[in-house]
């Protein structure tokens, strides 16, 4: 690995943990290009592999939410332990909708959140 | 069932089916529903959508690990600045108010959007 290929995994790492830090996600937007850009990974394998991180972020943020009292522990962890039926449900939809419409679908589910969250904290 | 419980596994499975598709997390899902349904504040759901990424990831990276397809050294070489990262950003969280991080999410949302439009 070169030098300019380490420098890239620890900026983008850093901004993706700020990321998650912030405003709760678990970075793997960023992560994922990142690893393919800077370490040689495929799209599928930097999936795979940003998990890694996803984990470790999510695991040391909690830990400091939870000392600022930001963490409702037991709505989180019920979240966590039930997200699988989702992924079935996931995973059935992407056997008859094709990934154009899936794509436009998230895309419009979070431009609707934006609105009502930007509504609701008085942003507009 | 209480409806509160109904509305986190309804969470729960949207954010399951998002981060099945797509391969992220959920954050972006958990965040806003747990402000706009159960009334949350920005921070709270912050907090509580890290918790549950834990799982979720914890659960994903099994599977996928399973498979075959984690490289352990890389995942951790790109871990070590986002756990720097993290600590900087939840201690950074509280030092803007909840609109702020409201805008900062709002941001989030429109872009990964227009990532997924073009």
């Amino acid at each position: 690995m070169e030098a300019v290929d380490l420098i890239g995994l620890l900026v983008f790492g850093f901004a993706a943990g700020m990321a998650g830090g912030l405003v709760g996600v678990g970075g793997g937007v960023i992560f994922v290009p990142a690893l393919v850009l800077f370490a040689d990974e495929t799209q599928l394998g930097a999936q795979a592999t940003s998990l890694v991180a996803i984990v470790l972020v999510s695991l040391v943020g909690t830990w400091r939410q939870h000392g600022y009292g930001n963490v409702r522990l037991r709505d989180g962890l019920l979240i966590g332990v039930l997200s699988p039926i989702g992924v079935l449900v996931g995973v059935a939809v992407a056997n008859v909708v094709s990934e154009r419409a899936l794509e436009l679908s998230f895309a419009a589910v979070q431009l609707v959140f934006a609105w009502q969250l930007a509504g609701k904290a008085g942003l507009r | 069932m209480s409806s509160r419980l109904l509305r986190l596994a309804a969470i729960a499975t949207a954010a399951g089916a998002f981060s099945g598709l797509f391969g992220v997390g959920g954050g972006t899902i958990i965040v806003p529903l747990l402000v706009l349904w159960l009334g949350y504040g920005q921070k709270e759901a912050t907090g509580t959508s890290l918790a549950a990424i834990i799982v979720i990831g914890l659960l994903a990276a099994v599977a996928q690990a399973v498979y075959g397809n984690v490289d352990l050294w890389k995942g951790l070489l790109i871990a070590a600045p986002a756990v720097a990262g993290v600590i900087t950003g939840t201690a950074l969280q509280q030092r803007i108010s909840e609109r702020g991080v409201a805008l900062a999410f709002v941001v989030l949302l429109v872009a990964s959007a227009a990532v997924l439009i073009f």
